[in-house]
């Protein structure tokens, strides 16, 4: 049988120290980081596009172009920023990775800063992991020990410096320009774009904002070659990546694959959906992905196959939900966090997410109608592409897909006066004495 | 911020050490702010006053960005923030009822803390632990695979001094103050310890290990599987083949339903 799962970056996680830099080298670490330092820059940013490899956290833009676009010999210092502000209903992905091998991040981030010319990068975590943190200042600081690191860095002449930087508590902070207004000490809201970081970024200057996991995967491109890496996954899905298993299944997980695996290989190995239980729908990339269901069990979870059976890949974020959820609830949570997440900086994002839940809120008490329905979508409707950043425009994806799918059950909701299900019955303990 | 002398030089030279990370001064502000809450347990009037001399602010400019970041808080807090996830996912695996439970059995509201100030309580937005829902929160480390009891257990050691841990994080629970102070980037010494990896996060190396699924770069060297080659041929750089680790992926251990995470170890 061939292989499923395709264990790199996760490889080595099930050893007590893998987070060290001693167990990161014996499993190979670091090696990357000397070939590409004897390599040309610009032959290092040909070979990242060559890979194939697309942004891991969610848009999917190819990350070898990003560096391309970053002027060289312009006089103006380069930023690298990582984004690891994880915080995706549904995103587990990160957090776990550099909680269990911040090497790989590390070794990527030196790689990247030499392609692009930048001799300072910037974590961006979330605040509210606080082992996660300590673990990347560790590493930062075994990395600047062993000269990966620092000044001259293995004898090479290129100079690095990484800062951990802790954010405070925001969704929005994970959209890039949010990010670096944040970095910048503002409250974080986004930019206009164009211009783009790359032209205009960090303190202006052109700046490539990578996801955690885009960076943690250049080590194995650049040891194994791109030829390699563009051997796994589809077409136009190029590699391997994590794919974060939650909810109603029996083993919820991560598990590493290459790109146009299907949920149903994933179930199959993993104990499938709960004992005594079926799936009902499902989100593909998390949270601002449009709703799947068991139709679509089959899609390739590449970009292009998910996008045409009418959602988004995002950030592999399979949220499983079966049958004894309630849709409307499932929906109304979402939007809540979405109004509460909204940054405030445009008009159709601030006040539209603050009407859909007024809307949803009604209709999960049963005391809605059936224009209700018609109403939220025009609301949504008049969001997407009317607001300043993808926040907005993810509204839109759970409210229509679940209209989509289960329109009665909404109605259900509204001939009976409330909702028609027990939410023990969803629970992890239903039936067990808590 | 009423302070000593001494304090105050000690949080003027570390605002200072902030300071220097950054290659304009402005971008201290978040990290600041972790620093003035880890001094005073919440950001005072006081302690905005505090980063804006130290930035060339106004208070003003910094009030603005503190009320916009909700791990910043305006009033006092428990020696215990205690977060109860309830986005859709946790809150349909039962974190709504967890929270429900919690307000009950600690007699306090959302946002509120208890008589004895052990104890603040909130609900929180995702916290990137889908895969061990529903998730608690305890100043920042993680509580994962949560029930009423084992949440209401939790509680109660906390008020009661008991020693608690996290179910992945570092062995000795931080108390609010010293989190915010890791979260300024000063980390304590307890990196190297506690917890890697549970056992959501190991879920898939486990299952590829029972079949023998080696890591991509192992299992492209034709050395280590011949035939691999009509997957794209290995490059002539330095493939991990060979490594201690290609041959232990072959051994396949008995998979155990949620086993305990793995615990780091000291260095």
């Amino acid at each position: 049988m061939t292989s499923v799962l395709t264990p790199e970056l996760t490889a080595r996680w099930d050893e007590p120290d893998s987070f060290t830099r001693a167990a990161y080298r014996r499993g190979g670490g670091y090696r990357a980081l000397a070939k590409a330092l004897e390599m040309n820059p610009d032959d290092l940013v040909q070979l990242t596009k060559d890979s194939g490899l697309r942004g891991r956290g969610g848009a999917g833009f190819p990350t070898g172009l990003k560096w391309g676009f970053i002027p060289q010999g312009d006089g103006k210092p380069h930023y690298l920023v990582v984004n690891a502000d994880e915080s995706e209903p549904g995103a587990c992905k990160d957090i776990p990775t550099m909680l269990a091998n911040p090497h790989a991040l590390i070794e990527g981030i030196v790689i990247a800063c030499y392609a692009i010319r930048a001799d300072k990068a910037f974590i961006y975590v979330r605040g509210e992991v606080l082992h996660v943190i300590r673990r990347l200042h560790h590493a930062v600081a075994e990395a600047y020990a062993a000269g990966y690191l620092g000044s001259n860095i293995l004898g090479s002449g290129f100079d690095l410096d990484v800062v951990v930087h802790a954010g405070a508590g925001a969704y929005i902070c994970g959209e890039e320009t949010a990010l670096l207004d944040s970095l910048e000490g503002f409250r974080g809201q986004p930019r206009l774009k164009p211009p783009f970081p790359a032209i205009a970024g960090l303190y202006a200057c052109p700046t490539v904002v990578n996801n955690v996991e885009s960076i943690a995967s250049i080590p194995y491109i650049i040891s194994n070659g791109a030829a390699d890496f563009a051997a796994f996954g589809t077409e136009k899905s190029k590699g391997f990546g994590i794919f974060s298993l939650s909810g109603h299944v029996t083993t919820p997980g991560q598990y590493e694959a290459p790109l146009g695996t299907t949920l149903r290989e994933l179930l199959d190995l993993s104990g499938g959906i709960r004992a005594g239980h079926r799936l009902k729908f499902w989100t593909p990339g998390g949270s601002s992905t449009p709703l799947f269901t068991e139709e679509h069990l089959d899609v390739a979870l590449d970009y292009e196959s998910v996008v045409a059976a009418g959602s988004m890949l995002g950030t592999r974020s399979l949220q499983i939900f079966d049958e004894t959820t309630c849709v409307v609830r499932v929906v109304l949570r979402w939007i809540q966090f979405y109004e509460h997440e909204s940054c405030g900086k445009c008009t159709p994002c601030r006040e539209g997410s603050y009407w859909v839940v007024q809307l949803l809120d009604q209709l999960e008490r049963g005391e809605g109608s059936e224009a209700d329905l018609d109403k939220l979508l025009d609301i949504c409707q008049n969001i997407t592409g009317r607001s300043f950043c993808a926040l907005g425009d993810s509204i839109e994806s759970p409210v229509k897909s679940s209209i989509r799918y289960f329109k009665d059950e909404y109605l259900e909701h509204q001939r009976r006066g409330g909702c028609p299900f027990d939410p023990v019955a969803s629970t992890l303990f239903a039936g067990e004495l808590v | 911020m009423a302070l000593s002398d001494e304090r105050r030089a000690a949080l003027e030279a570390e605002a200072g050490q902030i300071i220097g990370r950054y290659p304009r001064s402005r971008s201290a502000l978040l990290p600041l702010l972790h620093l003035v809450q880890a001094e005073e347990g919440y950001v005072s009037a006081d302690g905005i006053a505090f980063c804006a001399g130290r930035l060339g602010l106004t208070e003003a400019e910094v009030t603005a960005v503190v009320s916009f970041y909700t791990m910043y808080k305006r009033r006092p807090v428990g020696d215990y923030h205690v977060g109860v996830c309830t986005n859709a996912l946790c809150a349909v695996m039962g974190g709504d009822a967890i929270f429900a439970d919690l307000q009950r059995h600690l007699g306090v509201g959302n946002d509120e803390t208890t008589a004895d100030g052990k104890v603040t309580l909130e609900h929180l937005e995702c916290n990137a632990a889908c895969d061990y829902a529903p998730v608690m929160m305890v100043n920042w480390e993680f509580f994962d695979d949560m029930t009423p009891h084992s949440a209401r257990e939790l509680v109660d050691g906390l008020r009661a001094g008991a020693d608690v841990a996290p179910t992945r994080g570092a062995p000795r629970l931080c108390t609010w103050r010293q989190a915010s102070r890791i979260l300024a980037g000063f980390p304590d010494d307890q990196a190297a310890q506690g917890h890697t990896a549970g056992h959501a996060t190991l879920a898939g190396l486990r299952i590829a290990k029972e079949h023998g699924w080696e890591p991509p770069a192992a299992s492209a060297a034709p050395a280590a599987r011949p035939g691999a080659a009509s997957r794209g041929t290995a490059s002539p750089g330095p493939a991990k083949a060979g490594t201690p680790k290609a041959s232990a992926a072959k051994a396949s251990p008995a998979r155990a339903p949620r086993p305990g995470p793995v615990e780091g170890g000291q260095q």
